[in-house]
Order: structure tokens, then C-alpha cells, then sequence
């Protein structure tokens, strides 16, 4: 089944309780993905020097300054990162040269998954129930313009941190499903010739790669997507991020649920129209459902 | 008129309420307060009641529906009156997919639009849309008729039985085995008569009918699987 989320805050006030709007709306969506849950928060000023790493410990939550003190062996004393650790989650802020942190982590720290690369974009993501996932991070206090989110009832593939959503593409770019392909092995077998390398055997991972590989190509994401309109054989509704819009797409036969509620305040995206019912002001709300192969966009 | 707050109870309760505990000279309206799209609101109800549901309903509401009247003053999420059996259940906003599907009596009506697979393997029942319907709406309708006043989406009829369908607007594809056929007498007398008791205002002449060309019923061998 799967539970997809997201929230756009036009109007600032919201902004700075991002997660009190969105909590509510994971744990509801907890009922149709109780195994994992992912967060993809978006900050509202990106910073333009330095670039966020966000890492998962695989085997043990971050132990205090641990991760500090392996950068510091790897790039030197007088290279600085800022290092923000909760649990198995951490964010290493560095301007120190992608390629080379992406290199370390895969050298040197084996027990380290990399989450996300970007200048706005933190990513969460954990199994268990969306509930518990939400409080071990303390997602409620978490401040942003714009997330998407994800509950996940695996169909397809493990369990495990690394299998959840949301998938990332590039800097800056995530995406979140509820479905499924029946083609990823082909998508795969298509992009590892080209290049493109793969973390898991997630059938979501196959969609983002290819979104991933029509970008890199130059293509805008709407151009992207109507490429994967053609090339992507199964049930989606897809939902992604970038620094500055959520997109929304559905399949041409539309059996995967969403609801949009938009307001003069905000935008808010769930797989059913409960998980928004907490919402302020929602009986005011334009409610639509998305129509299939449609992109829908929303800007910051 | 009694009122029944989803704030105090919970869906189980509700309905158990409904099921068992229905009195014979109790109360025959009802109010259910904050839906809040929960899902399966008063489904399986069997007792002539008038029922209103104060804001938007989740999945499978009025589900099963016998006798009732149940009105949803909001939206829907998908299957609302799927299998109903007799009764009326009238959304005032819109509905998600799969409207009134497998119903076998009863009438359903959707003032706004309804959603995909409106009216999918219905056996009976008779839908009425005051909007428009998404795709493959009516797919595999047995029996019974889809009134809709808006438009329909593509793949409207797809292996369409013996349900009639009747569309107001435009058409903007027709299901495999689907075909527009002429309008009768008794056709503009059918539509005349459940718009009258959808309460929705349209002249019948305005309508075109949409029925199977029945090309599915048997095997050929001719075909080679192109529909």
C-alpha cells in the first residue's frame, strides 16, 4: 500500500512548525506503511557555501563526536564540518569537495550509508512504525519551507533503512512512491550501461535513477517525467522534491491514491484526505485529486 | 434528530451501533459528526433511516447500504456505496474512484464529480453524477444505469454488459465494445426520471446513450486479442 506526504508552506508563519503540521500527518499514514517511514525536509534558505551530507549508521546510532574525529583523521584538523548527530541520523556540513567526502564515507566508513547531498535538503528515514520514527528524530520540531514524506508497506524488496523512502537524485532532489513497477530490472539494465549506479534492488531506486539520468541529460523535471510516462511500466504516484517545488504525478491508470488540499497558506499532498483532515482551515481548502499523467507543480 | 460525534466514538462503535443496537420505536435520523475522511462511515446499514454525515468521508462509506438515505454533506474517498443494495446515497461534493461500485440496487448520487471506475462491475444499482467521471468509468456494469450530467473521461464502458450509460457532456473515449447508440423514448423516459429523483435539473433530450455492442459476449477466434 504506502503512504505518500508532502506539505508546502506558502506563508512563513508556517514554516517555522513545518513538522507540527506534518507529524500528524505521517503517524495517519502509518496505517497504510507501518513498516519504515522518510522525511525529506527543505530549508527555507539554502546554504549557498557549504553542502549538507546527510549520513545513516547502520549498525549503531552516531556515537558523540565519533563522526567529528573520523572526519578530522581523514581531511585535517584545520578542515572544518559542522556535525549535527540524533540517533542513527547525522548531517555533516562541509565545503569540503563532494566527490572527495562521497569517496571517504565509501572507503572509510563502511557502517555509514549516505543519505542525501544538498544545500537545502535533510533526509530521515528509518524502519519501524512512522510514529516511532517521527519521535526518535523529533520531527515535530523541525522547520522548513517544503517536505515530502513517505510510509512504507514493502511489496517488493527488504525492509531496511537503505530500502525506505525518500530516494534521492543529485543534489537537492528526492522522490517518494506508493506503487509499483513491473519493469525496474529493465530500467536498470538500461542506466547501469549508461552509467548510472545503483544502491539497492528497490523498484522505487529504478524510477529515481531514471529521473536522475533524464536530468543529468539536460531534460527539465517535467520533461523527465513525460519520458517516464513512457518508460515506466506499473502503478505510481510519484511525489518530489527539489529545492525550490514539490511535483506530483500519477500513472495513466491513477490506482494509487492522492489527495491535494490547497489554500491561500499552504499546500498539502497525502495518499487520503485524513491524513490532512488536522490541517488549519482545511474545510476552506480547494480539495482535487490528481488526474492521471498530469504534472502538478507547486513553487516555494 | 440523534447525533453521533466520530470525536467521542469510533468507527466500530458507530457502526456496531447501527448493526445491533437500532431501536424499534427509537430515533430514524441521525447525525454523524467529524468524519474526517475516516474510512467505512456507516457502512453495512439495513434499516430505513435517514443519515447525514457532517463534513468528508473516507473509503467504503455507506458501503453494503439497505434502505437507508444516507447523505455525505462533503467529499468522499473511493468506493462509497460499493455493493449497495437498496436506498439512497447522496455525496454533496465529490467523489474518489470507484463510486457505487459492484452495487446491485439502490440509487447513488454524486453532486459533484466523481472520480475513475464510477460505477465499475455495477449489477443494479443506478448512479446519477451531477459532474463529470474519470476513466474507465462503467468498466465491466452488468446492469443498471450511469447518468452522468458532465463529461466522461477515456475508456468509458470498457467491456461494458448490460448497464446503459447515459452522458451529458462530451465523450472523450469510448471502452473497448463500448458504442454510442441511438436515443428512445424509454431511454429519455429513464434519464427524465432519475434526474427527477437526484434531484439534479437537465432536459433528458440533452443526453446520449452509450450500451455494449456485445462483440465480447462470445470467443472469436478472429480477433487474435485486438479489441
Amino acid at each position: 500500500m504506502c503512504g505518500i506526504v508532502g506539505f508546502l508552506a506558502k506563508e512563513s508563519a508556517y514554516r517555522s512548525t513545518l513538522g507540527e503540521y506534518v507529524v500528524p500527518m505521517m503517524e495517519c499514514m502509518g496505517d497504510r506503511g507501518p513498516d519504515s517511514a522518510g522525511l525529506a525536509i527543505f530549508s527555507e534558505k539554502p546554504d549557498p557555501k557549504a553542502l549538507r551530507f546527510n549520513l545513516y549508521a547502520l549498525q549503531q546510532p552516531f556515537a558523540r563526536d565519533s563522526l567529528a574525529r573520523r572526519f578530522e583523521q581523514a581531511f585535517g584538523a584545520e578542515t572544518s564540518a559542522k556535525i549535527e548527530e540524533a540517533e542513527n541520523h547525522a548531517v555533516l556540513i562541509t565545503s569540503v569537495e563532494t566527490s572527495r567526502v562521497v569517496e571517504w564515507i565509501r572507503s572509510d566508513c563502511p557502517d555509514i550509508h549516505l543519505l542525501s547531498v544538498g544545500r537545502a535538503m535533510d533526509i530521515y528515514k528509518d524502519t519501524g512504525h512512522p510514529r516511532e520514527i517521527a519521535a526518535r528524530y523529533r520531527w515535530s520540531s523541525f522547520a522548513g519551507s517544503h517536505c515530502v514524506g513517505h510510509t512504507r508497506m514493502a511489496t517488493e524488496s527488504a525492509v531496511t533503512p537503505v530500502h525506505s523512502h525518500p530516494f534521492t537524485a543529485g543534489q537537492d532532489f528526492c522522490l517518494v512512491h506508493n506503487g509499483s513497477l513491473s519493469n525496474p530490472y529493465e530500467l536498470r539494465r538500461m542506466l547501469e550501461a549508461r552509467g548510472v549506479e545503483f544502491e539497492t534492488d528497490n523498484d522505487t531506486e529504478a524510477a529515481c535513477r531514471f529521473l536522475q539520468w533524464r536530468l543529468a541529460e539536460g531534460d527539465t523535471i517535467e520533461e523527465a517525467l513525460e519520458q517516464a510516462f513512457v518508460e515506466l511500466d506499473g502503478f505510481f504516484t510519484l511525489l518530489m522534491g527539489t529545492v525550490d517545488k514539490i511535483v506530483l504525478v500519477r500513472d495513466a491508470f491513477a490506482c494509487k491514491p492522492a489527495v491535494v488540499a490547497e489554500t491561500d497558506d499552504y499546500v498539502a499532498i497525502g495518499s487520503e484526505f485524513r491524513t490532512l483532515a488536522h490541517l488549519p482551515n482545511i474545510q476552506n481548502a480547494r480539495l482535487f485529486e490528481p488526474r492521471p499523467e498530469e504534472i502538478y507543480s507547486w513553487n516555494v | 434528530m440523534e447525533r453521533l460525534d466520530l470525536d467521542q466514538i469510533s468507527i466500530r462503535e458507530l457502526n456496531h451501533f447501527f448493526h445491533n443496537d437500532l431501536k424499534d420505536n427509537g430515533p430514524r435520523e441521525f447525525e454523524v459528526l467529524n468524519p474526517n475522511g475516516q474510512h467505512s462511515i456507516v457502512a453495512g446499514l439495513d434499516a430505513p433511516l435517514e443519515v447525514h454525515i457532517r463534513g468528508h468521508a473516507g473509503y467504503f462509506t455507506a458501503g453494503m447500504n439497505k434502505q437507508a438515505e444516507v447523505t455525505v454533506h462533503g467529499n468522499v474517498g473511493w468506493s462509497v456505496a460499493e455493493n449497495i443494495m437498496s436506498g439512497v446515497v447522496r455525496v454533496k461534493g465529490f467523489a474518489s474512484e470507484c463510486a457505487g461500485a459492484s452495487g446491485r440496487g439502490g440509487l447513488v448520487v454524486i453532486e459533484g464529480d466523481a472520480s475513475s471506475r464510477c460505477g465499475i462491475s455495477m449489477k443494479g444499482c443506478d448512479i446519477v453524477v451531477g459532474g463529470s467521471v474519470g476513466h474507465m468509468s462503467a468498466f465491466m456494469a452488468q446492469a443498471g444505469n450511469l447518468v452522468v450530467c458532465g463529461d466522461a473521461d477515456p475508456g468509458l464502458g470498457d467491456s461494458l454488459y448490460e448497464a446503459v450509460i447515459y452522458v451529458r457532456g462530451k465523450v472523450l473515449g469510448l471502452g473497448a465494445d463500448a458504442r454510442e447508440e441511438p436515443m428512445s423514448d424509454s431511454d429519455y423516459q429513464t434519464v427524465g426520471e432519475l434526474l427527477k429523483r437526484s434531484g439534479i435539473n437537465h432536459d433528458p433530450q440533452e443526453f446520449k446513450r452509450v450500451a455494449s455492442a456485445k462483440t465480447l459476449y462470445h470467443w472469436s477466434a478472429d480477433a487474435r486479442q485486438e479489441y
